[in-house]
């Protein structure tokens, strides 16, 4: 009954597209997101391509199953494992995952601590990721090379293994630090050529943080006034000269110990009646009483 | 002979596909899935050895069949049955349990007599494979 080469069906890849439903998760990431231009850009290449391989595929044109495992890059807090979970999304709305979770697992996780711990531990996080998005953060750290007998060469085998042959049921994603994941490539081959897709997140803009910030207190139900933005504008340049800055998840810390300080003040300030708007509102003092600019003075004078 | 025992046992064997649904289904109901394996064919046996721990916070029944292959594998010659649990009163629960895996022949069981005090006859049903040890029956 079914005659595959009469007529070409035909397909519109708009309408394709639209059933998909993969493109409010797009502009879902563009507009929750903050910068990250490339990324969104490459994300946005991967989804057309995915889209056109579907249509391909109903057109009888060659179907292999894309590898999309994809490795991560970039310092911490630019956003990773976020987009990773988009991604884990956009992946389950075009078909190329079951489930579309998302499982963030570390070394501690894949490793074990003596012979015969680790395929099982393993094996037991590939378990749960069936279906979905596995995400390795700091994945070079399962590669140990000054100790040859460490444990992490297990669990690579095994997700050598497993990254080849359930190519449909998993797609795994390495995350970490530019410089040491290349090295870590360069160290497991095997990993290098079954990686499609490499993804490097750039450090966030001042500016951008700034609005970061003002999105996570939105979303908690704060706001900053006009003298608490222009402290955390200060705020910014200044801690991304100290060390240990992460980008977002510093300006989360600042923003959380601000929180802390308005608490402490609000408690301070006695028995005066309490607004909504006072409750809500960050001010300049808040910001200012951070470590970061009392150093910065010091180092002034 | 073929034994039945648990779900589906009427039905001819299930398929690698008709397996994965069915475990789906039981994920999908938060039930935890467990494997396990035995080489005697006594419906009264409920020593079945376990296969790993049961599976907890799966989302997806690849997951179980990969465990399942591997079980194959090692035990490919002896009964492997999945049972899912219900932990939702507080206690483990069995909902669904079948078999997945049986030996290549099944031969069978026969039936024994023993005379008892007086005219009593007593009848056992043992299986034929049950005259080899353990771990050497259905080779």
């Amino acid at each position: 009954m079914n005659a595959p080469a009469a007529a070409p069906p035909r397909i519109s890849l708009a309408e394709e597209y639209a059933a998909s439903g993969v493109g409010p998760v797009l502009q879902e990431l563009d507009d929750e997101l903050v910068g990250l231009a490339p990324v969104k850009q490459r994300i946005r290449e991967i989804a057309a391509l995915l889209l056109v391989d579907r249509v391909r595929a109903k057109f009888g044109l060659s179907t292999e199953a894309p590898t999309l495992h994809m490795s991560f890059t970039g310092n911490p807090g630019t956003g990773k494992t976020t987009v990773a979970n988009r991604m884990a999304q956009i992946l389950h709305r075009l078909g190329y995952v079951r489930r579309g979770h998302l499982v963030s697992v570390t070394r501690d996780d894949l490793v074990g601590q003596y012979i015969g711990h680790t395929a099982p531990k393993t094996k037991e996080v590939l378990k749960k990721a069936m279906g979905g998005v596995l995400f390795i953060d700091e994945a070079y750290y399962l590669y140990r090379q000054e100790n040859e007998r460490d444990y992490g060469q297990e669990a690579i085998e095994i997700l050598l293994q497993v990254m080849e042959n359930a190519r449909d049921d998993l797609v795994v994603i390495l995350a970490g630090y530019a410089d040491r994941m290349d090295r870590f490539f360069q160290s497991n081959p095997g990993f290098r050529s079954r990686v499609a897709h490499h993804i490097d997140f750039p450090d966030y803009a001042d500016d951008d943080l700034l609005a970061i910030g003002e999105t996570m207190l939105g979303r908690l139900h704060y706001r900053l006034d006009d003298g608490a933005r222009a402290a955390l504008r200060e705020y910014i340049p200044l801690r991304r000269t100290q060390p240990l800055f992460a980008n977002a998840r510093s300006i989360r810390n600042a923003l959380d110990r601000a929180r802390l300080r308005q608490a402490n003040r609000l408690l301070a300030e006695g028995d005066v009646e309490l607004t909504l708007e006072r409750l809500a509102t960050l001010t300049e003092a808040d910001i200012r009483a951070s470590r970061v600019f009392r150093q910065s003075e010091g180092v002034g004078s | 002979m073929r034994v039945t025992q648990g779900c589906f046992s009427y039905l001819p064997d299930l398929s690698d596909d008709d397996i994965l649904a069915q475990v789906q289904y039981c994920l999908d109901n938060g039930w935890a899935v467990n494997l396990e394996f035995t080489d005697d064919p006594h419906p009264r046996n409920t020593y079945w050895e376990m296969w790993g721990l049961p599976m907890f916070d799966l989302k997806d029944a690849k997951g179980v069949l990969m465990e399942l292959d591997a079980c194959r594998k090692v035990h490919g010659d002896k009964y492997i049955r999945l049972s899912a649990f219900d932990a939702s009163h507080g206690w483990e629960s069995v909902r669904l349990s079948f078999i997945v895996n049986r030996p290549k022949d099944e031969d069978g069981f026969r039936l024994e007599r023993t005379a008892g005090p007086g005219r009593v006859q007593r009848y056992a049903v043992r299986g034929y494979g049950l005259d080899l040890p353990e771990g050497r029956r259905y080779r």
